[in-house]
């Protein structure tokens, strides 16, 4: 009985260790995931984010071929760290286009500059109400449009290296 | 005594508070924890007036009606099936706009409103390190 | 290349840790006490080089250094030094090397400055401290490098959370680390007593002002951290139950607990196994509160802030070392004669009762803290646990808590009488009752708990300076003086907290300029919003005058402060501080109509809840010097003092 007691402490340090355990290898999923997934894209024409090409509209995907989405903004660290990724999808053959979150043409030509340039047209959404539009509730997010313009896919966070080939089968299921 | 009695005697003390506070912890945690629901699960699950729960979902468009008082607002909580009004009466959070993410706390009142008395809006910079994240819990909630 | 010193410096100082335990050992298993010179000073120059890797850290922070990513991810350009400076340990990486430093420093105050603990105790003592540093520096270099480049280097950097771009950052997180991690030395003293079967009163007298010294600055760190919140985010409240604050809470109630009972260990040579016990819980409760918190396992709101590998790193780090130090108690604990033993009404009685209720309320508080995580664990389900729980299930202990606080000092050691102690409480009943009679008139409809609490706090404050009745007041020992005056600390505080929750009023209205709006008794009136800009903010500013009765009219300027690196958005309260309390005023958004939403308090004595925190760490350092130059003075007189 006295030894007993003497090894309860440990006894509850290691049922604690093991829930935290537990949830360090299955983190919850408090991602907020859009309800938007499976619907069409909500209506929107944004104006150009830079100079040297054109805005971004809903129309613009309605074209056939599935587009990636990029949700991104030059004052986001994380978003640098997918840029390799991105450009690395733009090789693959993917198109992507970019809505730029509060942000500013000669931010988003440094970034560019300095990270690669995946975007074949740019929006710029100053007060994020495309973005909210999107289901999206933050910076970085991706999203795989199908050629009739659908939200096949939503990706949230930077884009890892390892998340490469889920991006380009979801692309695929979406021709 | 004799030290052994003792010893016993202070440990068994020692057992009771930590029996007693876990007893305590468990009765309060059945009262207080506020349960996340959706408005389909509180609908479904019936939740009781007056307690305490979260309620996320998101705020459905062309719902929100400012009170004439200028500071009380009602709008609708939706998960995409069901929704469930709610009224708030404080300064709400920047990102706290129609068709946006939102988790309120509060109770529901007898007749089914949702009487919120925090908004928690969902942060822009959701990416950041992990640090921040810590200190920003709090940011995220504004109170009443 | 600064940041190559730092990570030079970081290795070094890793493979001396590395080398203090292997000297520790040996010493120990071959008896050899003259290794202990030897390890002292492999200490010392350890605790120098983490803080020479400090300091390269901090340099790079002040030059915005933007090749290290670290810097890169939290820091920006366009900042204030100050916040430059603060950002080294505004994140991650940071925050860690600073939790080591502190650690190599407090090994290395110990090897400098232990005089009294038994040589076998201390090498046993200074090789644990070294085994903790291992695998924390470990941590470091293997899973999170503060000093990793970036290449290529970005223009700008990303910036510094506005709520965390405020004076109060660049002292109250090394504040509360001091004391997180002070309590380190407690761990290792328990450790080392364990290894060497050596718990006994000089090993308490030797621990206590280590004890002591950690409490004192944790006591400052939450105290401060609370006005913190209290000013910064803007929503009146001075305590929120939030993980974040709990991990700060959980050690400083073990440590109160300690530092009770190794003063009983330390005078009457009572509760070894128990001291032991609690010098291993307070440190643990700092790693679990600090690394619960950090990893993101607790505030996993933000799905990108869980890294498993770093997680998983801390969490074996954790098993290793909790784990141990507890296997290691269960262990060795039945060898340790138990010490003299005392009646239940006593001083040694009453210290036992604040160590049962001490340790009930942590229990309550870790609890409620891992409760969310462990249903959503066993059944998946989402909920969090809030200040209902927390003041339901732990006011009430509290309350009893502190009636033993003012009778405790009042009873002899070993044994007394329960009648002798009620005449010595007489006065003390008398005043609470009057002040139960007071609050009855005031306040007849006011809530239970408030209501005990101003009553409890008018008693206590009188029951805690009780002690130095009819003493020559001149020759009460310092450390006496120290007791009193945190005890009255406690009393001052809850008088605010009961104050704050009885009294504040509230006004919540949408104001045209012009108008004017009541609360309390102050009518505020609203002269308008102008826009203002700072270094890397625009806000907009409300213009308030406040005029209680015939008084001067007091202008008070509630911001709105948007920054934009990065983009967030803060409330800017405007308090005024008046001797009987906090007139509090927040500016909110602008309604369609074109009215502003403003939300004023008055919050009657408020800031009795941080004078009093203050009084308790005034008393404790009191109490450490009274003790230091006690101890002095023996020393000087011959070591036959404490032998």
């Amino acid at each position: 009985m006295k030894k007993a007691i003497l090894w309860a402490p440990l006894a509850m340090f290691l049922i604690f260790a093991a829930m935290v355990a537990g949830k360090l290898y299955a983190p919850g999923d408090s991602s907020i995931v859009s309800h938007m997934v499976g619907k069409p894209l909500p209506a929107f024409a944004l104006p150009a984010g830079m100079p040297d090409r054109p805005g971004l509209a809903n129309t613009d995907f309605a074209k056939g071929k599935p587009r990636l989405l990029n949700i991104f903004a030059s004052w986001c660290v994380p978003c640098a760290a997918e840029a390799p990724q991105l450009v690395e999808l733009r090789k693959a053959g993917v198109e992507i286009d970019a809505i730029a979150i509060r942000d500013r043409p000669e931010d988003i030509a440094e970034f560019l500059k300095r990270y690669g340039d995946p975007y074949a047209r740019i929006g710029s959404d100053a007060n994020s109400s495309v973005q909210v539009a999107m289901g999206s509730s933050g910076v970085p997010e991706s999203f795989v449009i199908d050629g009739q313009g659908i939200i096949r896919h939503q990706h949230i966070g930077d884009i890892r290296p390892e998340n490469v080939p889920d991006i380009l089968a979801a692309i695929r299921a979406a021709q | 005594m004799k030290p052994k009695h003792q010893r016993l005697t202070l440990a068994l003390l020692a057992l009771a508070a930590i029996v007693g506070a876990t007893l305590l912890a468990m009765s309060a945690l059945r009262d207080q924890a506020s349960y996340f629901y959706t408005p389909g699960d509180a609908i479904r699950d019936h939740v009781e007036p007056g307690r305490a729960v979260r309620l996320g979902g998101m705020v459905a468009g062309g719902s929100i009606r400012r009170a004439a008082d200028g500071v009380t607002i009602d709008f609708v909580v939706t998960d995409g099936k069901q929704s469930v009004p709610v009224r708030f009466k404080g300064i709400v959070p920047d990102l706290f706009k129609e068709n946006s993410g939102v988790v309120a706390e509060g109770a529901f009142d007898a007749g089914g409103t949702f009487v919120a008395d925090t908004i928690l809006a969902k942060h822009d910079e959701r990416y950041m390190p992990p640090q921040i994240a810590g200190e920003m819990h709090k940011s995220e909630s504004l109170k009443k | 290349m600064i940041a190559e010193i730092g990570l030079a410096a970081l290795w070094l100082a890793a493979a001396l840790a590395a080398l203090q335990f292997v000297f520790g050992a040996i010493a120990l298993y071959q008896r050899d006490m003259t290794m202990l010179r030897g390890v002292r000073a492999v200490a010392v120059v350890q605790a120098l080089l983490t803080a020479t890797a400090f300091a390269a850290l901090i340099l790079v922070f002040l030059r915005t250094d933007l090749s290290v990513s670290l810097v890169a991810a939290n820091s920006h350009v366009a900042k204030p030094w100050l916040y430059k400076f603060a950002g080294t340990w505004g994140n991650h990486e940071g925050s860690m090397l600073m939790w080591v430093t502190i650690l190599a420093l407090a090994g290395g105050a110990v090897a400098l400055f232990e005089r009294r603990l038994e040589d076998r105790t201390l090498i046993a003592t200074l090789a644990a401290q070294a085994t903790i540093g291992l695998g924390f520096y470990a941590f470091l270099l293997f899973a999170s490098n503060p000093f990793d480049r970036l290449d290529p280097a970005p223009a700008q950097g990303n910036g510094l959370n506005p709520l965390l771009q405020d004076p109060g950052l660049a002292f109250h997180p090394p504040t509360l680390y001091v004391g997180y991690v002070g309590l380190s030395i407690a761990f290792s003293f328990a450790v080392g007593a364990l290894v060497t079967r050596d718990v006994g009163a000089a090993f308490a007298r030797a621990m206590r002002p280590w004890v002591l010294a950690a409490w004192i600055f944790l006591t400052l760190g939450i105290t401060a951290g609370s006005y913190w919140a209290y000013y910064e985010l803007g929503w009146g409240g001075w305590w929120f139950w939030d993980p974040v604050e709990n991990a700060s809470l959980m050690p400083w109630l073990a440590a109160t607990a300690l530092l009770h009972s190794v003063t009983v260990l330390a005078t009457r040579d009572g509760l070894r196994a128990w001291t032991v016990m609690l010098a291993v819980v307070a440190f643990s409760m700092s790693m679990i509160g600090t690394f619960l918190v950090r990893s993101g396992i607790l505030t996993s709101v933000h799905s990108f802030a869980v890294d498993p590998r770093r997680g998983a790193f801390i969490l074996a780090l954790l098993a290793i070392y909790i784990g141990g130090a507890l296997a290691l108690f269960a262990l060795r604990v039945g060898t340790v004669r138990e010490g003299s033993r005392f009646d239940m009404v006593s001083r040694e009685g009453s210290l036992v009762a604040n160590n049962l209720l001490l340790s009930a309320i942590l229990g309550i508080v870790l609890i409620g803290t891992l409760y969310p995580l462990g249903i959503e664990a066993l059944t998946g389900g989402k909920l969090s646990v809030g200040p209902p729980y927390f003041n339901a299930a732990a006011g009430p202990l509290a309350l009893i808590l502190v009636v033993v606080m003012a009778a405790g000092p009042l009873l002899r050691w070993r044994r007394d009488e329960l009648r002798a102690l009620a005449r010595r409480l007489a006065v003390p009943a008398i005043v609470a009752v009057l002040a139960l009679v007071i609050v009855l008139a005031v306040l007849p409809r006011a809530h239970l708990l408030p209501s005990l609490g101003l009553i409890l706090a008018a008693g206590v404050a009188v029951a805690s300076v009780a002690p130095l009745w009819k003493r020559n007041l001149r020759r009460t020992p310092l450390f006496t003086w120290g007791m009193v005056i945190a005890h009255l600390g406690i009393a001052v505080s809850l008088a605010g907290m009961a104050s704050e929750s009885a009294f504040t009023q509230e006004t919540l209205v949408a104001a045209r300029p012009g108008e004017v709006h009541g609360v309390g008794p102050f009518a505020v009136r609203f002269e308008g919003v102008e826009p203002v800009a700072g270094p890397n903010w625009t806000a907009l500013e409300a213009t308030l005058t406040a005029t209680r009765g015939t008084g001067a009219p007091m202008e008070m300027r509630p911001q709105a402060r948007a920054f934009w690196a990065p983009p967030t958005e803060t409330n800017e309260a405007a308090i005024r501080t008046l001797w009987d309390g906090q007139l509090y005023t927040v500016l909110g958004k602008q309604a369609e109509d074109g009215r502003w939403q403003l939300r004023l308090w008055w919050k009657p004595f408020v800031t009795l809840i941080w004078a009093g925190g203050a009084l308790v760490a005034i008393g404790g350092a009191l109490s450490l010097l009274g003790r230091l130059l006690r101890d002095r003075r023996a020393a000087q007189r011959g070591k036959e003092w404490w032998e």
